[in-house]
């Protein structure tokens, strides 16, 4: 999230797409609710199942599952066609003014494609894509020979900025061009969604463009799951950019993360191609340190971004990484390839993972083309598990239809202590850290998950430690040292940062004490030895550093429940600690005009205060005027006037205006357009999903070009098989529900929630059922091409049919959550979703497929 | 001592079944073993190890669609009947306006079942050889609201769609509500409760007509409840003296049929019933 | 007594609106005090489900099974309230199945055995490094790339950060290509 859950309250209208909170974040309905009561905020759902969210909205419009492009790209175009969109935002705060590449040409032109792509390789070449720039001649310090300061002039390169939004080749006038496209009636003709309902939601969401208003976009994996996923969250971000929306308190782009932490394992890098607080595993062609540090952008903040890698290293190898070995760059494992989810079972698959660690995951449930996946188990030699309960992954190979003695897999299933009886913290969805203390006692000889880790680490440790080989010795210099029986504190301590050495400013000042933790990444990005620092995820730097709860007591900031609430808005400062730096709504510098004051008095959270002290002094020992001020940390230079220039020889955020709130951008823009960073373009274009039951309307490029298609074992009973309409005429969909969690393990075994959603079913229309002769509660068998499960049909008016390009299409929908553990039983959906993920982020496409139904 | 009332805002509620599980967990009811028949609803009706559930109702008046929710339990009647019918004093209408239950005290008698003009209390038979039955219905958690905490499933309703307090404040946000329902476009908007049956303690605000949501539009008071209670039930304390002497074995198999037929005629058969068993 | 009480009370209906008016409310009305049947917890934690944070209050026993949980008034997130997953942690605390030993399965063995906890941490330990040292690659071409593409990790997001790094800071030590976890599905 952009910003957080309690500043739903600040919102004028909430618009909820591809998310469901009303069923998977119920609490988020307790500030929804208050916004709505003591704002006259609007609810808006956009859905293909009217859901127990579209329940509660003031306006529901349907759209069929996998064409949220066309949809958002038609509310592009309505807040741009009607000039609902916040003009002076947009000039001050986003690359509107951008001049881009003339050589550029958008899908319109190209069928589908934008200029550079290349049919063999599935690729783009982006250089058409790019920002104009302009060479500047500046003059800058630097040392001479002698180490004496000189001035030089130095010629540094620009993007090249128009002086109206309008002119040809900038950003806002391609984007125009771009969605002019997206008409209401081309949403009704690809999403099925009625032109006046569709209308409707624009306007009513649309209104959230004046200055005085902000609008919330909420989503989950109903935007994500698809193989246009990232692209359908760069339109929200567009959308929300138009409209001034990103950085206000109500605003924002607002990610519903599905687990207690996902957002914080995000964080921690359990992905194949990153490392912690998102510096990027290094790839193949990243040969040493410093063709790795070239990645980082120079002129935002991610110019400290080798110096956080360092830290991240001395955390991991101490004093086995000194400036002479890249502090054991070389230690890292490096990526040649695509390591995520499906290829990782394709390999599976093929046999070539011998073994594997599972912690706290049900994948045997919750991947796509489960039947495929699940077969990939039997290739490995062993398995490793550490799980509350006996689930269908730790036990497939006694699973239905499965032979023991035909599987070669050794399990050891590691009994793992629950939430309540270990300490250890968790991230919200908005990015705010709370601590959570150990309040039960694991039952019989169950273990917290640090405890397993510290056993396992240690004793692969001593297996090698015989060893002489290069290879071994990421793992014998590893620093592994939490105490005897593993200190939460102290893993928390190293995440934070802690001082190796004293850490000295430039003129020798000492800034934190040998063995103390740091205050924050700003002290890593400031030190003169930045190498004294052992830091595990600088974003995090903070989050187990004292402070003050709000009240004088201090206490590591995670474990903070001040109650303090400055402003009233929501932003509770001294509760838990909130990355980065304790920002609870990022890129706030956009929350005040251009010139630094409020947008609207009521929906004030940080503005400039030209006579606030600044706590610097100028030459004659006076204080300095001026800095941010408010009620949330500024994601901000902290004393750069909203009048000053960039520095286009600077580096970090020197480079940068006064009026640049996007930090970690190179030209501290908001992007509507975005000239790097995608796979598939700078601007979102509507494409089929995989499985699709129409012809694009918009062109002739069906499916996302860059998506890779798998094609393992195609047209066999098990396979990467891709369904047709005439097979499988009916869009289906998968949802969760508010009883289950996930793949079940922590909810299927128990009673209470069993009893309230027992078992598998799909909701189906009546039209549906009348035609295909189901009553409700009939059993129905529900197949793709990649299998078939039974389920109970639950036969409803909350689903219609759509009537999608001329055609009428049904339309069904199904909670993925169950399989054979436990009390609440049933087929898994994901039996029949398709292998085949995003074009950027590889998430597979579990929510737009094919299928027919009948009655078993 | 103030009079209390249980809000239920039905347009906020979300039907997440916290309500649902709270009183559950606070109460140490079982679960059911249920199966999926095509519903949310689950289980498919009050029992005696479930004492509030929500229940969910399609509706479409004036092209609009609703999905309505309604937590199903106790109304806790002004008048009530069951109170009035009650021989051994189990139930008894606490000074606040709730009607408390002391299962210690229930000989199992069923009368409240019977009485029940939203056929609330649902009979358990304990002992299957003696056929000793206790009632069961929501108590509006009894020990915690005269210990000054709210009900288990008030506090915790994450969309704030239950609401506690004082009646005429409960009142007066209600009609409040309904007007801004109105305004909001649910012309239907309407408080169920205020009056009827002398006030329910447990008072809806509803976006569409009772019936929708299974409620009957006017509930009544059975009148002659008050006459068996002064006429007929004092034959009621004899035979409960009776049975727990144990010399009316005969008169307990009566009853044990009796109690079935109650049981059978409190709980609308849903159209496949829930196979009950502890799980 | 033949008539029955329902028939009795059918007739009430039919005659409903009659001039008897029910008598027994304020007889009935009662003071009395229901002492608390359960204990309400003091110890602040957080709900294992969603990413919303809510603060959860725990009551335990002397042996620290969990009795209830309620919501945590003082939890910015939810101020009190809590939806039915994290009403039900006492029932994912105390469940007869939870997993109390560790576990084994050998190869094409239909059954679980018991193990003790160093066994399985020594066996695992042998099983990572005999996979690791046959399948390790430490360069390519002229690229030292440190990885082994045998070995995978997935898991988890219900884990706290304190674990994930850990598990993110093992699993790169042994030079695991393979790591994934929720929040790519």
């Amino acid at each position: 999230m952009t910003n957080h859950w309690v500043d739903l309250k600040n919102s004028d209208a909430i618009l909820i797409m591809g998310g469901n909170p009303a069923e998977n974040h119920p609490v988020a309905f307790k500030w929804i609710n208050q916004a709505m009561e003591e704002r006259d905020a609007k609810l808006i759902v956009v859905d293909p199942r009217f859901n127990r969210s579209a329940a509660k909205a003031d306006l529901y419009a349907p759209l069929r599952s996998g064409t949220d492009i066309t949809f958002l790209g038609g509310m592009i175009n309505y807040a741009l066609q009607n000039k609902l969109f916040n003009e002076a935002y947009v000039k001050a705060f986003t690359n509107a003014l951008t001049l881009i590449n003339p050589d550029y040409k958008g899908p319109a032109d190209l069928d589908g494609v934008f200029s550079g792509f290349n049919k063999d390789t599935k690729a783009y070449d982006a250089a058409s894509w790019q920002y104009q720039t302009e060479k500047l001649t500046v003059k800058v310090k630097q040392k001479d020979a002698s180490g004496n300061e000189v001035e030089v002039e130095k010629e540094v390169s620009v993007p090249k900025q128009a002086a109206s939004i309008d002119e040809p080749n900038t950003v806002f006038s391609l984007l125009k061009q771009h969605y002019a496209r997206y008409t209401p009636e081309m949403v009704e003709r690809v999403c099925g969604t009625p032109k006046d309902q569709f209308l409707q939601v624009a306007q009513m969401f649309c209104a959230s463009g004046a200055p005085d208003k902000s609008g919330t976009i909420l989503y989950a994996m109903g935007q994500t799951q698809h193989t246009v996923g990232t692209q359908n969250v760069r339109a929200m971000a567009i959308l929300q950019l138009l409209l001034g929306n990103v950085g206000v308190p109500g605003g924002g782009v607002n990610a519903l993360r599905g687990e207690s932490n996902v957002q914080g394992s995000t964080d921690m890098a359990l992905l194949f191609q990153d490392l912690p607080g998102y510096l990027g595993l290094p790839t193949n062609k990243q040969t040493d340190f410093k063709t790795y540090a070239a990645k980082f952008d120079t002129t935002s903040f991610w110019s400290n971004g080798p110096r956080f890698a360092t830290s991240l290293l001395k955390a991991w190898w101490g004093s086995a990484a000194t400036k002479e070995n890249d502090y054991a760059f070389n230690y890292l494992p490096k990526s040649s390839g695509n390591y995520s989810w499906i290829p990782l079972f394709e390999a599976l698959y093929k046999g070539t993972i011998k073994g594997m660690f599972v912690m706290g995951q049900n994948p045997y449930v919750s991947g796509p083309n489960a039947r495929f996946e699940r077969k990939g188990f039997e290739n490995l030699d062993w398995m490793v598990v550490m799980e509350l309960f006996d689930t269908e992954t730790t036990s497939f190979w006694r699973a239905p239809g499965v032979d023991p003695k035909s599987v070669k897999t050794e399990v050891f299933l590691l009994p793992a202590a629950d939430a309540m009886e270990k300490a250890g913290s968790i991230t919200t969805s908005g990015r705010l850290i709370q601590w959570r203390n150990k309040v039960g006692a694991p039952p019989g000889e169950a273990k917290e998950d640090i405890w397993i880790l510290d056993r396992l680490i240690k004793t692969i440790k001593a297996a090698y430690k015989d060893s002489s080989a290069a290879k071994d010795r990421p793992i014998l210099d590893l620093v592994w040292d939490y105490g005897d029986t593993v200190d939460a504190g102290l893993v928390a301590r190293e995440i934070n940062g802690y001082a190796l050495d004293a850490v000295k400013d430039a003129a020798g000042n000492v800034l934190v004490a040998k063995g103390a933790v740091i205050p924050g990444f700003a002290t890593i990005a400031g030190a003169a030895n930045f190498d004294a620092i052992a830091c595990g995820c600088w974003i995090y730097s903070g989050y187990y550093a004292p402070a003050d709860d709000g009240t004088g007591v201090v206490m590591p900031a995670a474990k903070r429940r001040g109650q303090k609430d400055p402003g009233g808005m929501g932003t509770f400062p001294f509760w838990g600690w909130a990355w980065p730096a304790n920002r609870h709504i990022v890129y706030n510098r956009a929350s005040a005009r251009p010139d630094g004051t409020p947008w609207d008095e009521k929906k004030k959270l940080i503005w400039w205060d030209p006579n606030a002290d600044s706590g610097a002094k100028d030459a004659q020992g006076n204080p300095i005027l001026g800095k941010w001020v408010g009620y949330d940390v500024p994601d901000f230079a902290p004393t750069k006037k909203p009048d000053a220039k960039a520095n286009p020889a600077g580096v970090g955020l020197a480079a940068q205006s006064g009026t640049d709130p996007f930090l970690m951008k190179a030209d501290g823009k908001g992007w509507l357009f975005a000239p790097k960073g995608l796979n598939e373009g700078p601007l979102p274009e509507h494409y089929e999903p995989l499985e699709s039951p129409i012809a694009n309307p918009f062109s002739k490029t069906q499916v996302n070009p860059v998506v890779k298609v798998f094609s393992t074992d195609a047209g066999k009973d098990v396979g990467d098989s891709v369904g047709t309409p005439d097979k499988f005429p009916i869009v289906c969909t998968t949802f969760r529900l508010t009883e289950h969690f996930q793949a079940g393990a922590m909810t299927r075994y128990l009673p209470w929630l069993s009893e309230t959603q027992p078992g598998m079913f799909v909701e189906i229309s009546q039209e549906l059922a009348t035609e295909k002769g189901i009553k409700n509660g009939d059993a129905i068998e529900v197949a793709s091409a990649r299998g078939k499960i039974k389920a109970v049909a639950m036969v409803t008016a909350r689903w219609k049919p759509y009537t999608v390009d001329g055609k009428k299409v049904h339309h069904v929908g199904m909670p993925w959550h169950y399989s054979w553990v436990g009390v609440a039983t049933g087929d898994s959906a994901n039996d029949l979703t398709p292998h085949v993920g995003d074009g950027n982020s590889m998430i597979p496409e579990y929510k737009a497929f094919l299928v027919d139904v009948k009655k078993a | 001592m103030s009079q209390i009332t249980l809000l239920v805002d039905a347009s906020k509620c979300t039907a997440c079944r916290g309500c649902q599980i709270a009183c559950k967990q606070w109460w140490d009811l079982s679960a059911t073993k249920t199966t999926q028949t095509g519903t949310y609803e689950n289980p498919r009706d009050l029992e005696s190890n479930t004492w509030s559930r929500i229940t969910f109702h399609e509706y479409e008046s004036g092209g609009k669609f609703q999905w309505l929710f309604l937590q199903s339990s106790c109304l806790h009647c002004t008048n009530a009947a069951c109170v009035d019918v009650c021989p051994t004093g189990a139930l008894k209408q606490n000074a606040t306006g709730f009607v408390s239950f002391e299962r210690d005290l229930c000989n199992g008698c069923a009368y409240c079942a019977e009485a029940c003009p939203f056929g609330i209390p649902r009979m358990e038979t304990i002992n299957a050889l003696t056929g000793e039955a206790k009632a069961s219905k929501c108590n509006m958690c009894q020990d915690r609201v005269t210990n000054g905490m709210t009900p288990a499933c008030v506090k915790t309703c994450p969309p704030g769609a239950l609401q506690f307090g004082e009646r005429t404040a409960m009142i007066t946000k209600a009609k409040e509500r309904v007007e801004t329902l109105k305004a909001r476009g649910y012309p239907e908007a309407r408080v169920y409760g205020e009056n009827e049956l002398g006030g329910l303690r447990r008072m809806y605000v509803l976006t569409a007509p009772a019936s929708a949501y299974g409620l009957p539009d006017s509930p009544q008071y059975p009148v002659l409840a008050s006459a068996w209670q002064n006429v007929i039930q004092p034959f009621g304390y004899v035979a409960t003296a009776l049975a727990v002497v144990g010399l009316a074995l005969n008169w307990v198999a009566t009853r044990r049929s009796r109690l079935n037929h109650v049981e059978s005629l409190a709980a609308p058969a849903p159209e496949a019933p829930a196979e009950k068993e502890e799980v | 007594m033949d008539v029955s009480r329902r028939d009795f009370l059918k007739m009430s209906g039919v005659t409903a609106g009659s001039l008897l008016l029910p008598t027994g409310t304020a007889a009935a009305a009662t003071t009395a005090n229901f002492p608390l049947h359960k204990r309400v917890g003091e110890a602040a934690s957080l709900c294992p489900y969603c990413s919303v944070g809510c603060g959860v209050i725990v009551a335990t026993d002397a042996q620290g099974h969990i009795l209830n949980t309620e919501g945590d008034p003082d939890n910015i997130h939810n101020r009190g309230t809590l939806d039915p997953k994290p009403l039900a942690i006492p029932q994912l605390a105390n469940d007869a199945k939870r997993l109390k030993t560790v576990l084994y399965r050998a190869p094409n063995s239909d059954k679980w055995e018991e193990k003790s906890w160093d066994w399985a941490v020594g066996e695992i330990a042998k099983r990572v490094k005999t996979t690791r040292d046959a399948t390790f690659k430490e360069k390519e071409g002229d690229v030292t790339v440190n990885r082994t593409e045998a070995i995978a990790w997935l898991g988890g997001a219900a884990n706290n950060n304190e674990d994930c790094y850990l598990a993110t800071k093992f699993s790169r030590a042994l030079g695991i290509a393979y790591l994934e976890h929720q929040a790519r599905i």
